[in-house]
């Protein structure tokens, strides 16, 4: 297949499908933007007109405005741009978070935006869609990167705020205001029906999944509680960027954790100083990335975000075609100290 | 293992420096003395030596995770630590059947210690053994052992207090049983926290005192004549230790450094039984220090041949007696000591005696500091007359003024990830220079620069990253950096044909542009300048 046949090629403006004039989470101003999902690096401000996964809609309204022309889809429907079948598949990353299928003269391509396949209690899971080509993200790829159960990662958490509350100190957990968030309060459910107080930040989203049905512990806003409340004992969640924050002081003798794939590594944790790292990432781990290439059948693989190469030579080795894509996602991500809210 | 398992658990899940003192006091009050004594080894940072080769494990643990050497190699660089690179990748397996419960010394006496010397075949089978079954969360621990140095943020200070709390013995007693090489036979740990030392162990050096930087504000020392100054040589600070007719040399790492300095043991041999000298090995000839890097050529080699004997002969300078007639003097001051060094050295030309540098005050101080690049030092000493002989690094008694180091402006070409607490991020900087229009590596530099500047530093590098060598990457050349460096010498190993001493990052000058960076003959020009 020689590049200009490609169905989805880059251009300065994000993933562009020449066929059917649109591009997939541009990071500048076009025209028709398709969204696989509400995270910052994924769906920017300023485009012409937007279609997403219906779910996610509430989302990208908080992101982009009340008033962004935004089009709902739901999983599997189909629509068109001219001669090319657009449709939007489960990607399991967050609420809303889809993988774009994109089909034209009999070639299929599948845009993975981000995505896992560890159980999520919080979105719809993954959705295996057989194609030609699929366009990975590859934020974790290497062997080290394996996830525990989250079920179990949530009952670590649980007996840290236990051992916290023992020893009469608040713990403050730092993890992405979006999807991670609402995934620890959804799977500490398993372990506890004691309210969790939030970071200002988090409450509209926490809202959004609880509107979506999503069942998760009890929470209220720190700014509802007065300036002599006691945190002793309480669990907070906060995003990263309040990490040494004004905001933090109010906690007196906490101790602190941070929640993401990056916590694998242990110097991540050390660097950053905090007392406690838990695993737990709305990423594919190694496995499950090379698991998803395998089972979606693509007889070649673009890899986007964090180290393409390990993943691409990985992937030339065991006979599958692949290539690296410059893309601008999760760029900043690299050790996850971004906030992504 | 599972009980010193936890205590890494422990300390690792803390930052707080109290927690970590009554961890390791619990852990070392209710283990067996045998393990208590391995895990004293451990936490002060020794290794079993000679037990694996580098090369040999890392290949077996790629057979063992059955992974493609690059991507192995990938993995490592991106995790910066072989240990937990290694239980990551051993997680992937299966988890069933990991049930071999052994105690810490039962594991190091029985299962390890045996290794040395045992073929290959063996040695292979019975790592693959173990790593198939002690459990996994014993797994961390068990391969910091076999890969070297146990660093959880454990400080040697931070081990005596616990060792304390638990023995109820002297600190500075403590760190002195602590010292030089050894491994925790039967009755170690019994004998490290005993009232009584029993019998002397001969080699055994003193903890060393170190000095602290200089105070910006030099007036806060008060009256200058309460002060001794020296000047700093730059060499490898040693202790001799010449007791029952023979010679130890020690480095300040607690390394044995005996047959690698033939002629400074053969110049200690003159001096009494009893005798602990605290100096400074540098390369000599004549009146004068020879370049550092002589000396560094020196220190790899065990036992030196009569060529390198004769380009870098070695002499010990002398700053400090610790020990006279097996008298341990640290407790008096430093004059009294310094009398005595005087006395025993009187006879003894081929021991060098350090001398002192008199000034009447502090501005006569500041202007003989200046002619220390001159004289072949690093700048100057100061150490209170009536100071005591201390433990470690104490602020207060003895002060060392380095010269302003030389500087010169870099650009950064190459990056590579760092390993511990810096794994996963760039730091590790070449930096170049310009040759014509052609960019020259010149230094290597880890260290200067802030956090926040690293991890600036670090997106920029992965945005702009032009090729990548395993794990060393070239950007684009867009960054000049101010390093600053101790001197400078011809070197024929490099392509600049000079060698740096200490190297560091003083400044990141975003003012300036690749133009403004130095260029070789510049630097080659510094040569000739007198040092």
């Amino acid at each position: 297949m020689t590049a200009t046949a490609d169905l989805i090629i880059l251009d300065d403006h994000g993933l562009y499908c020449p066929a059917g004039d649109f591009h997939v989470d541009p990071w500048r101003r076009v025209r028709r933007a398709v969204i696989t999902h509400g995270h910052g690096d994924h769906a920017r401000p300023g485009m012409g007109h937007y279609w997403a996964e219906q779910s996610s809609l509430p989302i990208l309204r908080k992101r982009l405005g009340r008033y962004a022309p935004l089009e709902g889809l739901a999983y599997g429907q189909q629509t068109r741009f001219g001669e090319v079948k657009v449709s939007l598949h489960p990607a399991g990353h967050i609420l809303g978070s889809a993988q774009v299928r994109v089909e034209h003269d009999g070639q299929v391509w599948v845009i993975s935006g981000d995505f896992k396949r560890d159980a999520d209690p919080t979105c719809a899971a993954f959705e295996v869609v057989p194609c030609d080509t699929f366009i990975t993200e590859a934020t974790f790829a290497y062997p080290v990167y394996r996830w525990p159960l989250a079920r179990d990662v949530a009952g670590e958490i649980h007996a840290w705020w236990q051992q916290c509350a023992e020893a009469g100190r608040p713990a403050v957990l730092f993890s992405y205001a979006l999807g991670k968030a609402q995934r620890i309060l959804a799977e500490l459910t398993h372990h506890t029906d004691e309210p969790v107080l939030l970071h200002g930040a988090m409450v509209d989203l926490v809202r959004i999944y609880r509107e979506a049905g999503v069942h998760m512990l009890p929470t209220t806003p720190v700014a509802e509680l007065g300036g002599k409340t006691n945190f002793a004992g309480r669990l907070i969640l906060a995003p990263p960027s309040a990490a040494g924050s004004k905001w933090l002081r109010r906690f007196k003798n906490a101790e602190t954790g941070f929640a993401s794939g990056w916590m694998q590594i242990r110097g991540n944790r050390r660097r950053r100083g905090y007392d406690r790292g838990f695993v737990i990432s709305d990423h594919a781990d190694w496995d499950s990335l090379i698991r998803s290439i395998e089972e979606c059948g693509a007889s070649e693989v673009l890899a986007t975000h964090g180290d393409t190469e390990i993943l691409v030579r990985h992937l030339l080795e065991r006979g599958i075609k692949a290539r690296p894509l410059r893309t601008p996602y999760g760029e900043e991500d690299a050790g996850g100290d971004q906030a992504q809210i | 293992m599972h009980a010193f398992a936890e205590l890494f658990d422990r300390l690792d899940a803390t930052t707080s420096t109290r927690s970590k003192v009554s961890a390791i006091a619990g852990y070392l009050a209710a283990v067996p003395a045998r393990d208590a004594g391995w895990a004293v080894f451990l936490l002060s940072g020794r290794r079993l030596k000679r037990l694996l080769g580098a090369a040999e494990l890392r290949q077996w643990i790629r057979e063992h995770t059955g992974l493609a050497e690059w991507l192995f190699e990938s993995a490592y660089a991106h995790v910066g630590d072989l240990a937990e690179t290694t239980t990551l990748l051993l997680a992937r397996q299966e988890n069933s059947g990991r049930e071999l419960e052994l105690s810490l010394g039962t594991l190091i006496e029985a299962h390890l210690l045996p290794l040395r010397g045992a073929e290959e075949a063996t040695r292979k089978s019975a790592l693959m053994a173990l790593w198939r079954a002690l459990p996994l969360q014993q797994q961390f621990v068990f391969n910091k052992i076999i890969t070297g140095a146990f660093r959880v943020g454990v400080s040697q200070r931070l081990l005596i207090r616990a060792l304390k709390q638990v023995s109820g013995i002297d600190e500075t007693i403590l760190a002195h049983r602590l010292m030089g090489q050894w491994e925790p036979g039967a009755t170690f740990y019994q004998r490290l926290t005993a009232d009584d030392d029993g019998e002397a162990d001969i080699a055994r050096p003193y903890p060393f005192f170190l000095a602290s930087p200089m105070p910006e504000d030099h007036t806060e020392l008060g009256d200058p004549q309460a002060w001794m100054a020296e000047w700093k040589w730059d060499g490898i600070r040693a202790q001799v230790v010449r007791r029952d007719g023979q010679c130890f040399i020690w480095s300040r790492g607690e390394e044995l450094m005996c047959g690698r300095f033939p002629e400074v043991e053969a110049a200690a041999g003159s001096l009494p039984d009893g005798t602990v000298i605290d100096g400074e090995l540098l390369a000599w000839r004549g009146d004068a220090p020879l370049p550092f890097a002589l000396l560094q050529q020196r220190i790899g080699r065990k036992s030196p041949g009569a060529v390198s004997l004769k380009k870098a002969p070695v002499r010990l300078m002398a700053y400090d007696l610790l020990e006279a007639e097996g008298k341990d003097l640290r407790g008096q001051p430093l004059e009294q000591r310094r009398q005595r060094l005087v006395s025993l050295l009187a006879g003894h030309s081929d021991v060098l005696l350090s001398a002192t540098v008199e000034a009447e005050d502090w501005q006569a101080y500041v202007a003989l500091r200046e002619q220390a690049r001159s004289r072949a030092t690093e700048g100057l000493m100061l150490k209170r007359r009536d100071s005591t002989y201390q433990v470690g690094r104490r602020r207060g008694d003895w002060w060392k003024w380095k010269v302003t180091p030389q500087t010169m402006d870099a650009v950064l070409i190459y990056a590579q990830s760092g390993h511990g607490r810096r794994s996963n991020l760039f730091t590790d900087y070449t930096f170049a220079v310009y040759d014509g229009d052609e960019l020259v590596p010149i230094a290597k530099a880890y260290s200067g620069l802030t956090d926040a500047e690293i991890t600036e530093l670090d997106r920029w590098i992965r945005r702009h990253t032009l090729e990548r060598f395993g794990p060393v990457r070239s950007v684009e050349p867009n960054w000049v950096f101010e390093l600053a460096f101790e001197g400078i010498h011809p070197s024929s190993r490099h392509k600049s044909g000079l060698a740096l001493r200490f190297p560091r990052i003083s400044r990141w000058r975003r003012d300036l542009s690749l133009a403004d960076a130095d260029r070789l003959e510049d630097l080659h020009r510094l040569l000739n300048t007198p040092i």
